[in-house]
């Protein structure tokens, strides 16, 4: 839940911490080590950017600079990441976003995302969010109806999206175990696109 | 007693499968292959000549084959071109060596024979694809986009990676094109993967094989981890490489084939007429993977001779 706690943007990108957290200097992210190392160096900043137990971090993965992304980079990056930070027993409340995909990216990450089951917002080059990965359509349709609305509670988005407030409700939670939409204490919920602008709703 | 085994003139993968079969015939004996006839190489026929050079030299104690390379001049130059004759120098006893080894300039050369030990040699392969003329090369001669040509990269990657991840030996990795103009009429790129070591078999053998009973065999190994991504590691994100790769292969109507052991399983496109499964091979240890991508559009047919 996001009562009474600070979202602390934190931008990733991940050429960057290539760099930073890799021996071998190499602007492609391909094989697991590589995959493995990116992954420890996210970590490692989040858990340097932990504010306490009242902390949320937003942690955007920023893949412009990226060449070539291939399936087993993505899975230890991407998969590994999300499946750590949506586990019960979770070092941080993090977040993830991705930017800068381009489509040969985006088939690696796709492919991991269905792999898992896993759901990742993924922000375009026109500034749009778009959710990627495996989602029902139920569930997207709430999300884009979510995004629409920057906040709201399970009535407004039935209405708004057409459905029973029963499946409005459990498309909402889904997307908030999925960690791409994050609940408020009032039983409202954020998408996380929202969460990356400047003032938080 | 040495044992001659002739190198046939086209060394491809049908040159491959033959020197095995002669090669399993030479117990204790030393060996000579005899290459001097070759017209014609591709990176799966280099490769393997090298595969069977090591294997004949690790049954025979570590005392090295003797290899006679091409009389032709131009194609025993192309094989140092291709880096051919140095990696062969490790493995072999080399008669008539060309003196030209100069670097690689040959503009339908994507990657020389490389030797794969390590992820940083995985590295270096992408690397040097992307450092090189892979996207104007794949562009002018396959018609591939530049996306195309990243994806190539990624298929590099993931197929190179197996040696590393399931082999548990180094590996050799070569890629070239050719104009196929009477088998297909297209230009091709021709990919080519090998290691000798513990084959898919045995990779998957202590997860997987209780399972399959009396069933298990080379065949059903190669069936589970191409056809159903089953793999020795637990981890559910694993097995997913070849699926990856069958896939883009798919995708461009290309041809994908696995030997291992004493079987081969292929995605076989319409332009072929390979069988999906060999079994019964001559044994050999390891994994040969061989892709073969096709020009999105067909070669220009060959300018008229001037009068």
């Amino acid at each position: 839940m996001l009562h009474g706690r600070r979202v602390a943007p934190l931008s990733i990108d991940l050429s960057h911490v290539h760099r930073r957290s890799v021996t071998s200097l190499f602007s492609n992210l391909v094989t697991r080590p590589t995959g493995r190392a990116i992954r420890s160096g996210v970590e490692s900043q989040i858990a340097e950017m932990d504010g306490g137990a009242h902390s949320v971090c937003l942690s955007v993965l920023d893949f412009s600079q990226v060449r070539v992304l291939d399936y087993s980079c993505a899975d230890e990056i991407v998969a590994k990441l999300l499946l750590r930070f949506q586990a019960e027993d979770r070092p941080a409340e993090a977040y993830f976003v991705v930017r800068g995909l381009q489509d040969h990216h985006l088939e690696a990450v796709e492919a991991v995302l269905e792999r898992h089951a896993l759901l990742l917002v993924c922000e375009t080059e026109d500034g749009t969010c778009a959710l990627i990965g495996a989602a029902d359509p139920l569930q997207r349709a709430v999300w884009d109806t979510l995004l629409r609305l920057r906040r709201a509670g399970p009535a407004q988005v039935a209405g708004e999206a057409g459905v029973s407030d029963a499946a409005a409700a459990a498309a909402m939670s889904a997307l908030c175990v999925r960690r791409v939409a994050a609940p408020h204490s009032d039983g409202t919920v954020s998408p996380l696109p929202c969460l990356l602008e400047p003032t938080a709703p | 007693m040495t044992k001659v085994l002739a190198v046939p003139p086209t060394l491809d993968d049908e040159a491959f499968d033959a020197l095995i079969e002669q090669a399993s015939q030479a117990e204790g004996e030393r060996v000579l292959l005899d290459a001097r006839h070759v017209r014609w190489a591709d990176p799966y026929g280099m490769v393997g000549l090298l595969a069977v050079g090591q294997h004949v030299a690790a049954a025979e104690g570590g005392q090295q084959p003797i290899l006679q390379l091409p009389l032709d001049a131009k194609v025993s130059s192309y094989l140092a071109r291709m880096g051919f004759v140095q990696a062969a120098e490790d493995t072999f006893e080399l008669h008539n060596a060309p003196r030209d080894r100069g670097p690689v300039s040959e503009s339908s050369v994507l990657l020389p024979i490389t030797r794969i030990r390590s992820h940083d040699d995985v590295h270096g392969v992408i690397e040097e694809l992307n450092e090189g003329r892979i996207s104007t090369i794949l562009a002018e001669q396959l018609g591939y986009s530049r996306s195309d040509a990243i994806s190539f990269s990624m298929l590099l990657s993931e197929v190179s990676q197996n040696i590393i991840e399931h082999a548990d030996a180094p590996g050799w990795v070569g890629i070239q094109t050719y104009n196929w103009m009477k088998r297909l009429g297209r230009r091709v790129a021709v990919i080519a993967v090998m290691d000798l070591g513990v084959g898919f078999k045995g990779s998957l053998a202590r997860e997987h094989s209780a399972r399959f009973g009396d069933r298990w065999s080379d065949a059903t190994a190669l069936e589970a981890a191409f056809i159903h991504g089953v793999t020795r590691f637990r981890d559910p994100g694993r097995g997913q490489g070849l699926k990856q790769i069958r896939r883009k292969v798919g995708r461009w109507g290309g041809k994908i084939s696995i030997r291992s052991g004493t079987a081969r399983i292929a995605d076989i496109p319409d332009w072929d007429h390979s069988p999906p499964m060999q079994t019964g091979l001559a044994p050999f240890p390891g994994a040969q993977i061989l892709i073969v991508l096709p020009a999105k559009q067909p070669a220009a047919p060959p300018a008229p001779a001037p009068r």
